[in-house]
């Protein structure tokens, strides 16, 4: 081989190691940060918060492989998390009881089993409809399979549930999983695990026709696929990675009731992946730690924080559709172009007329919470550590100023954030960028 | 052997007679023409051979074997595939995955899950030959949704012949086209369907007479000729019911 030849192949191998290390570049950095993450927050209510986000992110993605690849609607997802949740703890109830040596960390396996068998059992009834057939199917199955967990009290434990006790089974290199610690970093390695796996499925002939009967379900008939097959496997794949999710909360817990199998499971995963972006595989990742700090931290404030919950979905639904992933998408171009910057002044702007707008909508919420619920703890309360009677007026006439004044002051500083756009966007096209 | 035999095949939409009574042979390797007035069931009986539809009674088959009643991917694996009138692609899919999408099935790819789509060689290799003929491929990254009309209908005969079928049908692909763009759609035509079969729907007596070797007409859900373009011109029946009779 002459000399100029071997440069040539040296550089190309190392142009291959390159866009290697540049496609599972990725996956490293986010495996470093899993690992490095407790480091950093140390505390055991941020191991149960990761833990809990490492969850919600294999079940939203989980739940998006329907709704954002292939354009299904599922109200009863919940169905096959919980499902993998009791599998999980009647096996390790079991493995305990007959000392079988199967340790710990496979067990969310079980999970992953059961999610996809009760996937292609109901899938193959479910699935044979796409759009709003498939939609009201998903709720019929997801209502009955909570109210049996009700009635089937052996297996489903009724109203307490069933426990079980994660440290009793066989232990390797000596973790017990009794430690948060040792449980998130278990959660981590699945999360990373399904994380991937679920993304490479995205890349694959499957994951493109997935795409494909979302678009246009006819057309993919007439290009030799079975789009209710296509719904089928995905459905069942699904199902597997939300038994999985399911699993890990069950460890988690040490406990699966009906809740698990409910509505309100079903609901809340759909809202983590809308409030994401459904349209971006990174969408439902962000939807889940959002939804999840937000359930954590806003209950801790407010006990109405399920009606702020509302309102920002309502809010994501009619402003932002696409969700913060979408959101963040809109910006890349204007980021690339390095004039994002000048957005900035903008939105602050705006951002202070939002918090305004909030603070008075917010001191309203609480103030009429405390006048409907709280009657019989007098009329004092404090919001912002600021105490005060809701009965006198000064309050209510705070409240409304804040909240009429912020909302004029907010609908004002629009016209400055679309100006900044339009600059912005003129500033990049000057520079060449398509944007 | 004919590529497509139908016979006695008819289509009823609740009491009303929509197809009564097609025969229709279409030659292996012929380029044939379907023409008719109006609501004369042109698009209904694509409907019927491509699996849209399932024909009330009547038998179709697709290079000897029948196929009646069978789903469009059953048919569409035997080797037949069709484009549509109103446009029919996946808007939010890039021009690239859209001919993408159909070229995979026949690449043998099926359902795998565990191939990276982005790496097949040969699938890349065939979706940019196709984009190429169909002059898409500088838009390989656009929306299909956001391609204009002309570029849309073009996308679209790229999805018909991405999978390589023998028998191509084609209806009306150059509806609502400029005159330009029509000549240009209908020289991607003639060199798409070299080697294969084609059943075509048009309206342009021009393009009708220019590409098809042999010419189908249909009135009121009946085949009243079927024969060569000097034939048909000079069939009287034809006259009659479609072209008007002549001064």
């Amino acid at each position: 081989m002459s000399e100029r030849a071997q440069t040539a192949s040296a550089q190309r191998s190392s142009g291959g190691l390159l866009a290697t290390a540049a496609r599972y570049g990725i996956w490293v950095v986010l495996a470093a940060l899993l690992l490095t993450l407790p480091r950093i927050f140390s505390s055991s209510f941020t191991f149960t918060m990761l833990s809990l986000m490492g969850i919600s992110i294999i079940f939203a993605l989980s739940y998006n492989m329907l709704l954002g690849q292939t354009g299904m609607l599922s109200f009863g997802h919940a169905v096959y998390y919980g499902l993998g949740g009791f599998l999980v703890v009647h096996a390790m109830n079991t493995v305990t009881k007959y000392s079988l040596p199967i340790p710990l960390p496979l067990m969310p396996l079980v999970g992953g089993v059961a999610g996809l068998f009760f996937g292609v059992v109901f899938g193959s009834v479910s699935t044979r409809r796409g759009g709003t057939a498939f939609a009201m199917i998903s709720l019929g199955l997801g209502e009955l399979v909570a109210s049996s967990a009700l009635i089937l009290r052996s297996f489903f434990g009724g109203e307490e549930g069933i426990t079980t006790n994660r440290t009793k089974l066989l232990r390797i290199f000596d973790w017990n999983f009794g430690s948060q610690i040792q449980i998130y970093y278990l959660i981590a390695f699945w999360c990373l695990v399904c994380v991937i796996a679920m993304y490479a499925l995205t890349r694959t002939p499957f994951g493109r026709m997935c795409n494909a009967v979302r678009e246009n379900f006819e057309r993919a008939e007439f290009v030799g696929y079975n789009s209710q097959l296509v719904r089928f496997f995905a459905f069942c794949l699904s199902g597997f990675f939300a038994g999985i999710a399911g699993g890990l909360a069950a460890i988690n817990f040490e406990i699966v009731n009906s809740g698990y199998v409910g509505a309100e499971q079903s609901g809340s995963v759909l809202l983590a992946a809308y409030i994401g972006g459904i349209g971006f595989f990174g969408g439902p990742i962000i939807g889940a730690i959002l939804v999840t700090w937000l359930q954590v931290m806003l209950s801790d404030i407010t006990e109405v924080w399920q009606l702020y919950f509302g309102l920002l979905f309502v809010g994501m639904v009619m402003f932002a559709p696409f969700g913060i992933s979408g959101l963040l998408m809109m910006h890349a171009p204007l980021w690339r172009a390095r004039v994002l910057w000048r957005l900035v002044p903008a939105y602050l702007l705006a951002l202070a007329a939002g918090l305004v707008m909030l603070t008075g909508a917010s001191l309203v919420i609480e103030m009429a919470y405390h006048l409907s619920t709280k009657a019989a703890d007098g009329p004092m309360m404090s919001f912002m550590r600021v105490a005060f009677s809701v009965h006198s007026l000064l309050p209510w006439l705070m409240a409304a100023v804040l909240l009429i004044g912020g909302y004029f002051f907010f609908r004002s500083s629009w016209p400055y954030v679309e100006g900044a756009w339009h600059d912005a966007l003129m500033k990049a096209r000057e520079r060449g960028s398509a944007v | 052997m004919s590529a497509i035999e139908l016979s006695g095949v008819t289509k009823n939409f609740g009491p009303t007679e929509i197809i009564r009574g097609v025969d229709l042979s279409v030659r292996d390797g012929e380029r044939h023409a379907m023409i008719g007035p109006n609501g004369a069931g042109k698009s209904t009986l694509f409907n019927l051979i491509s699996g849209r539809l399932t024909p009330t009674a009547g038998a179709i088959r697709l290079k000897g074997e029948e196929i009646t009643g069978l789903r469009p991917y059953e048919i569409n694996r035997r080797g037949l595939s069709r484009s549509f009138q109103v446009t029919n692609i996946f808007p939010r899919l890039s021009v690239w995955e859209n001919v993408r999408c159909a070229v995979l099935w026949s690449m043998g790819y099926k359902y795998s899950f565990w191939h990276n789509v982005d790496s097949l060689a040969d699938v890349a290799e065939r979706t940019e030959s196709i984009l190429r003929q169909i002059n898409l491929l500088e838009r390989r990254h656009f929306s299909a949704g956001v391609l204009t009309y002309a570029e849309q209908r073009a996308l679209e005969i790229g999805i018909t012949v991405g999978g390589g079928a023998e028998i191509i049908l084609l209806d009306e692909p150059t509806a609502g086209m400029s005159v330009a763009e029509a000549e240009h759609a209908v020289a991607l035509i003639r060199k798409l369907s070299e080697g294969r079969t084609l059943l075509i729907i048009e309206h342009d007596m021009s393009v009708v007479f220019n590409l098809a070797d042999r010419i189908s007409v249909l009135v009121y859900g009946k085949v009243i000729a079927s024969d060569e373009p000097a034939k048909i011109k000079a069939n009287q029946a034809v006259q009659e019911a479609y072209l008007g009779v002549a001064a």
